[in-house]
Order: C-alpha cells, then sequence, then structure tokens
C-alpha cells in the first residue's frame, strides 16, 4: 500500500474522511490517529470570514513525501495519508488531514504529531486570514 | 542563462503575476537573483529578505549557483497547517 500525499481544492468531508481511512487501514493496525486542522472563527483577537490557502504543489507534495519516508522509517509504518486544501475555506472545514495507522497506539500518536508538526515547518503553503475590515498573509 | 522565478501568497501579489523569467549571467547565485528581484520590484526587498531559497522544488540555500532553466521560489514565512 502505497501512502497517500495531496494537495486538493477538494472539501474534506466525511465521505473524503472515509475514503482515507479505506486506504490505509489494514489487518495489522491496531490504532488509527488523525489530526483535522479545521478552519476557526477568530485569529489575533479578530473575526475570520474565511481563509484562503495557498501553496506551491510540486513542492508542497515533494516535502510532504519526505515526511512521510521519515515516518515510515521511524515508525515502521506506509499506512500513512497527508492531505492539505488549497483555495477559499469557510470556518468549520478542515484545512488539513494527517492519518496514521500503526500496530500499537503510542507509535500511532507519535507518528501523526510528527507528521502535522514538520508539514506546518516544512511544507510551502501559506494562509490568508480574511476578516470583516481587511486581510492579511499570516504565519504558522 | 534564463531562470524562472515562481512567486506564492505576499510575493505573488506584490509581484502581480505567478512567475517571472530572468536572464542571469552564467554562474550566478540564487542570491543574486534575488537582488536583481529587490531591485526590479524595490516593494519585494523587505519581504524577500524574510523568505526561505528553493531551486527545483527543493530547499536550497542564497549560495547556491544556479543553471540554465533552473526555478527558483523564494518562500515567504509559512502558514500551513
Amino acid at each position: 500500500m502505497a501512502p497517500i500525499v495531496r494537495i486538493t481544492r477538494e472539501p474534506l468531508d466525511q465521505t473524503a474522511m472515509d475514503a482515507l481511512e479505506t486506504a490505509i487501514m489494514h489487518p495489522g493496525a491496531g490504532g488509527l490517529v488523525t489530526f483535522e486542522g479545521i478552519v476557526r472563527d477568530h485569529a489575533r483577537g479578530k473575526r475570520v470570514r474565511w481563509l484562503e490557502y495557498e501553496a506551491y504543489p510540486e513542492m508542497a507534495e515533494r516535502e510532504m513525501r519526505v515526511i512521510v519516508a521519515e515516518i515510515a522509517t521511524r515508525w515502521q509504518t506506509d499506512a500513512i495519508a497527508m492531505v492539505h486544501r488549497v483555495g477559499r475555506l469557510a470556518v468549520g472545514e478542515r484545512a488539513v488531514v494527517v492519518r496514521v495507522a500503526c500496530a500499537h497506539r503510542a507509535e500511532a500518536f507519535e507518528a501523526c504529531r510528527y507528521g502535522i508538526d514538520t508539514l506546518k515547518a516544512t511544507v510551502p503553503i501559506w494562509k490568508k486570514e480574511i476578516y470583516e475590515d481587511g486581510e492579511e498573509w499570516v504565519e504558522g | 542563462m534564463r531562470v524562472t522565478v515562481r512567486y506564492f501568497a505576499a510575493l505573488r501579489e506584490l509581484a502581480g503575476r505567478p512567475s517571472e523569467a530572468l536572464d542571469m549571467p552564467v554562474g550566478a547565485t540564487a542570491g543574486a537573483v534575488r537582488m536583481a528581484l529587490a531591485s526590479r520590484h524595490p516593494a519585494m526587498a523587505g519581504p524577500l529578505s524574510a523568505c526561505a531559497v528553493a531551486v527545483n522544488q527543493a530547499y536550497s540555500d542564497l549560495e547556491r549557483t544556479l543553471e540554465d532553466g533552473d526555478e527558483l521560489a523564494f518562500l515567504p514565512p509559512l502558514g500551513g497547517g
């Protein structure tokens, strides 16, 4: 089974989430950990109307593959899905999903945490917050 | 030689376009491209100094010597996740 790495404009709705689970689960997986990053309605004391995400798509997928390879080495699993949305996202929508299945829960939690933390640090994706009275590209 | 610079996020908005081609002397570095961009687009000078450098879709540095046809990007502080 190949890990899933994707930059997409399509919504990460429940159907998409189910498909990711089906794609990575296998009989040896006893622990499945999922991180979902959701668009929040406030930031820096301001009310957020919506977000716009932009990626350097070829490099983003390449950097995501670097992360997946590191997870495979450190936690002995290829059962990984890492998907980030781009485009306009409404409050409440999923922006990013990292799902990792491992034999046991400890490595599944660690690998998932490593995946999202490293994605935020190395994968070239940018976020613009649109407020009632302006907009701003924000870090982090 | 000719290199392509791709712009994203705030730099794309400052450039008013997603990419641009630059003619550079043979042996030019990524740092030389950054200087050329700052002089061509003065509003970019500040933001460029806060950017990471990518060459051919992988992280690199300002000392990197470029080749004809290389693709550069200056990456503003990331905001994914």
